[in-house]
């Protein structure tokens, strides 16, 4: 049976959404998140550490369960679905791919900061000698003007990436920056184009509306918005909505929603919202994951974690540089009369 | 004084910045440099130091003027470097490897130079493995490191495309440096590229998970800055950040590399550690030999 999909949603919630649970997942929550996507027929989950395979660390947080487990049990209770990672090269190796893949993973997305994606041209051609499904995935997409993205986003394409998204990981981007990111993409690239939104501005849906409205054919959801800062496009809300507009996804609404609210919804330990943190993380244009390190060093401290945030953002902190929440926040204490 | 005849292979960024280092060594002679692009700034540059110039290649310099050099640094490719380590161990030389190739023992000049001294190969592990490598051999001297991590962020600018196009060499290398030479029961490495202008300096941090009853702060802090010295003998722009921070048996330190700005500019910490670590490893195999040629002579007169 073939599905008409307009739209090709990955949902995220297993992956991202790591960050949001300070990377605590356990095999029978993965179970159940993964077999309830699958029967809503929801075509790609993404699993791993929040920062991708090999993202358990000191630097980013221990997982609570080996990421290989997690993934083996996505795979083995998704169905139809397909199972990704991310890898992000200088964390993640091509080593720890290879074991994912052979676990059953179908599509390797390969992420680098968005002005670094020559990093990406070993992991992109590896993953598709092995017959991965390929993205490139161009984080902090809002630090980069629109030549240097087209140019990043052709180098992707080059190494053999079969899609390559716009990732705004900061949330920081406003609707017309998207469209003209997507547009500027549609015109120079041959391959998909993706787009990854956080809800930091309240602007996933916006975005990513106007992401779809320009061409692009991929898009990141999380389910509940479990993702980090304050989530990302909600999967099921999205669902609804391009429902409404005649966008077939592919996905079956009822039982998405009833995934969010009766699987994800008790795994949350609060709920997915835009507190006054998460709008820093998107008004000073900051890593989402950033967070809940700038939450613990704002404890350790005493300084308003907002200062931290807006420093880093100042400093032009990119992605992975989790010690420099810590470094800033004893620096601004160092300050404090 | 006499000193040992050394000769750098490779005139690019890496090269040409040794040449200025090598220059101000009391035991080290520089004599020539061997490259294959006749247009390079670097060979332009040994030339006008005085140096013999080859712009042809290993082979050709072995072949003419083999007797001009001991010792030779390799600061071409990981595959170049390959085939060159075969070429100098036959001939006699030995090889100070600068490219990720790790064909010979990993050498840290402060922590592990004492037992490869008579090697004919040595490899310089990783910048971010030089720079932090030495930090967790100063934990582990104090209290025994279970695990070890380290993030090494250096600036987009200097990440040459050999890093780029293997970076999983940087990751994997530099976590069994930390494990082999540093000393913890397990390591892991992540490297972070950071375009922001001007260029930051290249930072570091290591993460260490000590056993608790062994865990003694002024002990371990005494023995870092200890460290930090002795690698401020060959790389002056290397420092703390701050003190070193203690949370239950974790430590953490935050480090920073500013460059000597000799070719390079100084935001490139993590080339300019490398270059002076591999000068540093010259120089003690160079008074080992010397040394050892001394007492010869005494024992013969």
């Amino acid at each position: 049976m073939s599905v008409q999909r307009d739209v090709v949603i990955t949902e995220v919630a297993l992956r991202d959404g790591s960050h949001a649970i300070a990377h605590q997942y356990t095999v029978e929550q993965v179970l159940q998140v993964a077999k309830a996507l699958g029967e809503a027929n929801v075509p790609y989950i993404e699993v791993s550490h929040g920062d991708g395979l090999g993202g358990s660390s000191l630097q980013y947080g221990l997982s609570r369960t080996n990421e290989m487990e997690l993934i083996e049990a996505a795979v083995s209770v998704c169905g139809p679905a397909k199972i990704a990672v991310l890898v992000i090269p200088g964390i993640g190796t091509i080593k720890q791919m290879k074991e994912a893949a052979n676990l059953g993973v179908k599509m390797a997305r390969i992420a680098t900061h968005v002005t670094e994606a020559d990093v990406s041209a070993q992991h992109l051609s590896v993953a598709k000698e092995m017959g991965l499904e390929t993205v490139g995935f161009l984080m902090m997409a809002h630090m980069a003007p629109v030549e240097k993205l087209v140019e990043q986003a052709a180098l992707m394409e080059s190494y053999g990436a079969d899609t390559v998204y716009i990732v705004d990981s900061a949330g920081a981007l406003l609707p017309h920056q998207v469209r003209e990111r997507v547009r500027a993409l549609r015109q120079s690239l041959g391959v998909n184009i993706g787009f990854h939104a956080h809800n930091n501005l309240s602007l996933a849906m916006a975005n990513t509306l106007a992401a779809i409205e320009e061409g692009a054919q991929r898009i990141d959801g999380s389910i509940r918005c479990l993702g980090a800062g304050a989530g990302n496009t909600q999967t099921e809300v999205l669902v609804a909505v391009l429902d409404r507009m005649g966008i077939q996804t592919g996905i079956d609404l009822y039982k998405i929603m009833d995934a969010a609210e009766e699987i994800v919804a008790p795994i949350l330990q609060v709920p997915q919202e835009i507190t006054r943190d998460n709008l820093v993380l998107g008004y000073a244009g900051v890593y989402s994951s950033f967070l809940l390190h700038a939450q613990r060093a704002s404890k350790r401290f005493a300084i308003d974690s907002r200062d931290i945030l807006v420093e880093l953002g100042k400093r032009q902190v990119v992605g992975g540089q989790e010690d420099m929440i810590v470094d800033v926040a004893a620096e601004l204490a160092q300050q404090q009369p | 004084m006499t000193k040992v005849k050394v000769a750098v292979l490779g005139s690019g960024n890496i090269g040409t910045d040794l040449l200025y280092k090598l220059r101000r060594s009391s035991v080290l002679e520089l004599t020539a440099m061997i490259g294959i692009d006749p247009a390079s700034d670097g060979l332009a540059r040994a030339k006008q130091l005085g140096c013999a110039t080859f712009d042809t290649g290993l082979n050709d310099f072995l072949e003419q003027q083999p007797e001009l050099a001991e010792i030779i640094f390799d600061a071409t490719s990981a595959k170049a470097h390959i085939r060159h380590a075969k070429a100098l161990r036959n001939a006699g030389k030995v090889a100070i490897d600068l490219t990720p190739a790790a064909v010979g023992a990993l050498v840290v000049p402060t922590v592990n130079i004492q037992e490869h001294l008579n090697e004919t190969n040595l490899n310089l592990v990783t910048c971010g493995g030089q720079a932090t490598i030495p930090i967790v051999h100063a934990i582990q001297r104090v209290a025994p490191v279970e695990y070890a991590e380290i993030v090494a962020t250096i600036s987009s600018k200097s990440a040459g495309p050999g890093t780029r196009a293997n970076i999983d060499e940087f990751t994997e290398t530099t976590a069994r440096g930390i494990e082999n030479i540093g000393g913890a029961k397990k390591g892991k490495a992540i490297i972070i590229l950071n375009p922001a202008e001007p260029p930051i300096l290249m930072r570091d941090t290591v993460y260490a998970l000590v056993e608790r009853e062994r865990l003694d702060r002024a002990a371990i802090t005494r023995s870092i800055v200890e460290t930090v010295r002795a690698i401020q003998s060959y790389v002056p722009g290397y420092r703390l950040r701050t003190e070193p921070l203690f949370d239950d048996n974790k430590v953490t330190v935050f480090l920073e590399v500013e460059g000597a700005g000799d070719y390079l500019p100084t935001y490139s910490g993590n080339l300019d550690i490398m270059t002076a670590a591999a000068v540093k490893v010259a120089e003690e195999i160079a008074r080992h030999r010397l040394e050892g040629a001394a007492i010869g002579e005494e024992m013969q007169s």
